[in-house]
């Protein structure tokens, strides 16, 4: 079976995800991911999803479910690229992806993980 | 209802294959990106309901032209256990798999008109149109 590659960006992973997926495909995404956090201490994690034409409950609940293991693991998930088309669907699809951050494109989705890492530092500076 | 293309929904592959051609259907009916990816999206729902908990099933693709308007008609059919409470199956965040209960729903939002018939151990039968 093929699977999605994930590629380490600072300390970030990114995910392109190109294809069509399907339910083997997603639940071993799902398991890289989480290996591959475990493994590299990863702060975030980037799911670009500009190639997708469209995103329905499917895929939804795949990145919810990344989204949420990535969390026990304090990583954070940050959705980047989506259609302007899709972004209209999603919202009278009802999904609403509650907990996912989203940015317009991996640039932008990196310095939201940036900045988050800096406001950490801080408070743990100012808690000292 | 007879007229229209028949496909066969056996498999994930069959789920791409319908997205694939309703698109294709949308794009040539001209209808804008937006009308094309909420049509898209709606069937993607209805052909995996039909699949996971159908047993599989079909859908039929007509191609509607009333006067000055076109619109996409898309009858998904099962014969799997059907629905005993349709009600119930609409309601957002209602699922009795593993899914997060918004296909129903939101194929519902997603078309101009809906039609859900099920009868409970015959199957289910699933209308959507959106018109340009
Ligand atoms: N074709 C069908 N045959 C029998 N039962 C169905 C069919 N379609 C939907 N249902 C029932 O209705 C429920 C709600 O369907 P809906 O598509 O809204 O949510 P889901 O498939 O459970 O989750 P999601 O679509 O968000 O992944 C399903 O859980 C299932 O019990
Ligand atoms: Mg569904």
């Amino acid at each position: 079976m093929n699977r999605i590659p994930i590629l380490r960006l600072g300390q970030a992973l990114l995910v392109t995800i190109q294809v069509d997926m399907h339910d083997e495909l997603a639940l071993a995404l799902e398991e890289d991911l989480t290996q591959k956090i475990w493994a590299t201490g990863a702060r975030g994690v980037l799911i670009d999803i500009s190639a997708l034409e469209v995103v329905d409950s499917f895929i939804g609940r795949m990145l919810h479910a990344i989204a949420s293991v990535s969390r026990v693991l304090d990583a954070e998930t940050v959705v980047v690229g989506m259609r302007p088309a899709v972004a209209i669907t999603l919202v009278e699809l009802g999904l609403e992806l509650p907990g996912i951050r989203t940015a317009l494109d991996v640039e932008r989705g990196m310095a939201l993980l940036r900045r988050r890492d800096d406001a950490e530092a801080e408070g743990d500076v100012e808690r000292r | 209802m007879s007229g229209g293309d028949l496909r066969e929904i056996r498999s994930s592959d069959d789920v791409v294959r319908v997205r694939q051609e309703v698109r294709a259907r949308a794009q040539a009916l001209g209808f804008s990106l937006v009308d094309q990816t909420k049509i898209v999206t709606a069937a993607s729902e209805l052909a995996r309901n039909a699949l996971d908990y159908g047993g599989g099933g079909t859908v039929r693709l007509t191609e509607l032209r009333n006067g000055g308007r076109s619109g996409l008609r898309l009858e998904f059919e099962d014969q799997g256990p059907g629905i005993a409470d349709v009600e119930q199956a609409l309601r957002d965040g209602f699922t009795t798999g593993r899914g997060l209960g918004l296909g129903l729903g939101g194929a519902r939002r997603l078309s101009n008109e809906f039609e859900l018939v099920s009868q409970p151990g015959r199957g289910t039968r699933v209308t959507i149109t959106r018109w340009k």
